[in-house]
């Protein structure tokens, strides 16, 4: 049973990414309804309460909070294995907010995205120490747009040259997890513009099995984390 | 800060200010900020770029001057000149950091505080040119920024997207904000639009193609061109290198001149 809470207040494109463009969250008397893909999956964002594809969210940090303490507080989401919350760039009103927020129930860790190059690494650094600053355990790292292969000759590009190591250099010299590497494949972008599973669209492609063993790596860590804080109990 | 305000406005010898904006992050926003300083110096213009992205700032990276430090003057703060030329000057958080890896974890206040200070109190003297590179969104950087530069009557704002529906949808929300606060859309740049392998010369659409000339001409806002995915562009922004300059046969090279241009074209017509 999984949750997506989409933290974006002003680029919220989870609702789309899902085929759930259009949809309206639904009040009832155990709170806001949460839109779901299919049964197991449930999904709120700030998109479901936008009338228009034009509406813009032009909000300072305290509106944003306030938000996102509704989302927290007033969606019935019922009884969820996985809460998976997508956050905007940065290391602010949202970011800050998310973790107070949650600190009665029990964070597992956060996933950090990078792509290879510096320009990008000198920005997740800074949210590692974000992490580390409000004890927030970082469960990985994962290199997005690592290395695309021409579909037609099949040579390598690096599109976004890893020119001081890439996400693997930073791993080592910080000691935080490589999750893995997804490489860049046009079928990606068209899926999430069409709101399809990409992992169903193309199961063959190099990059579905990037994110599977991903997402392998991430369940085997929540499972650990679990079977430790049992044993503390 | 200071024990008393400068006397003559910091931006009065500015002759025109843009900013450029997305509605979502890693467009390159940067990039473009980047080249269009390169790419306007290369035309003789003097040009400033100011960096109001709080959180993750790149523009002192991209120049290679990242381990600057901002020096007081009687005028205020003043700007770190990319090379002995000082034809082009920046500011950025990244300057303040004592530490590069510093996270900035700031609630809005106090961000809004700084970037009052940003553009009220940095000595650029005079410029053609300040470009003021943004974070994404429309939040309390960009509500802040616009407030401070609407005494300046900023000259409008660029609006960078990938060609994919997903970012398109944000920055049509982006176009909504310039709209509410009166700030012109001198156009729309479509980024990571194609890559050329550089093996065997076939075109794939990595990031989609089409949705930012789409979004253009929904809106009635003009298309400022399609930039291809460069890895040439890519890397002398790691190594700070003048990609205009050094690189004028890349892919990415006729479409970054031509925004210029574009830019350039307008601000005559402007003034006749």
């Amino acid at each position: 049973q999984v949750a997506l809470l989409d933290i974006d207040i002003c680029g919220p494109s989870i609702p789309k990414m899902m085929g759930l463009e259009g949809e309206q969250v639904h009040q009832s008397g155990s709170g806001w309804s949460p839109v779901y893909v299919e049964e197991n999956l449930g999904v709120m964002s700030v998109g479901f309460l936008l009338s228009s594809p034009d509406d813009a969210v032009i909000w300072r940090g305290p509106k944003k909070n306030g938000l996102i303490k509704q989302f927290l507080r007033d969606v019935d989401w019922g009884e969820i294995d996985y809460l998976i919350v997508d956050t905007p760039p940065g290391t602010s009103d949202e970011h800050l907010s998310i973790v107070q927020y949650l600190s009665a129930a029990h964070i597992d860790g956060a996933v950090i995205i990078t792509t290879p190059q510096e320009v990008s690494l000198q920005d997740v650094r800074k949210e590692i120490n974000f992490c580390h600053k409000v004890k927030l355990p970082i469960i990985g790292v994962v290199e997005n747009m690592s290395g695309f292969i021409c579909p037609n000759c099949k040579n390598e590009s690096q599109i976004f040259p890893p020119t001081t190591g890439g996400a693997e250099k930073m791993c080592q010299n910080l000691n935080v997890s490589l999750l893995g590497k997804v490489p860049l494949d046009p079928q990606i972008g068209k899926s999430c513009d069409k709101g399809q599973s990409f992992l169903s669209e193309a199961p063959e492609s190099p990059a579905t099995s990037s994110y599977r063993s991903i997402i392998q790596r991430i369940q085997e860590y929540c499972d650990q984390h679990h079977f430790q804080e049992e044993k503390m109990i | 800060l200071f024990s008393s305000p400068p006397e003559r406005s910091s931006l009065a010898g500015v002759r025109h200010i843009l900013l450029v904006l997305s509605g979502k992050g890693g467009v390159g926003k940067s990039t473009l900020s980047t080249q269009l300083a390169l790419a306007l110096r290369h035309s003789g213009k003097k040009v400033g770029i100011l960096d109001v992205d709080l959180c993750g700032p790149s523009i002192p990276r991209m120049f290679r001057v990242q381990d600057s430090d901002v020096h007081q003057c009687d005028g205020g703060w003043v700007p770190v000149f990319v090379d002995q030329d000082k034809s082009i000057s920046l500011m950025s958080i990244g300057f303040l950091l004592e530490k590069p890896d510093d996270a900035v974890v700031w609630r809005g206040p106090k961000k809004n505080a700084l970037i009052k200070q940003f553009v009220a109190d940095v000595a650029w003297g005079d410029l053609d040119f300040l470009i003021v590179d943004t974070p994404p969104g429309t939040s309390d950087e960009h509500i802040s920024t616009v407030e401070a530069l609407r005494p300046y009557k900023p000259l409008g704002a660029i609006l960078v997207t990938t060609p994919q529906a997903v970012s398109v949808g944000d920055v049509r929300r982006e176009l909504t904000f310039c709209k509410k606060t009166g700030l012109q859309v001198l156009g729309i740049v479509e980024n990571m639009s194609g890559f050329v392998c550089p093996h065997c010369s076939e075109c794939t659409n990595i990031f989609s193609k089409g949705g930012g000339e789409e979004l253009a001409k929904h809106a009635g806002v003009p298309f400022l061109g399609c930039v291809p995915l460069d890895p040439q562009l890519s890397r002398s922004l790691e190594e700070g290198r003048d990609f205009i300059r050094e690189f004028p046969k890349s892919a990415a090279f006729p479409a970054l001149t031509h925004i210029a241009q574009q830019i350039l074209d307008g601000t005559r017509q402007q003034t006749s």
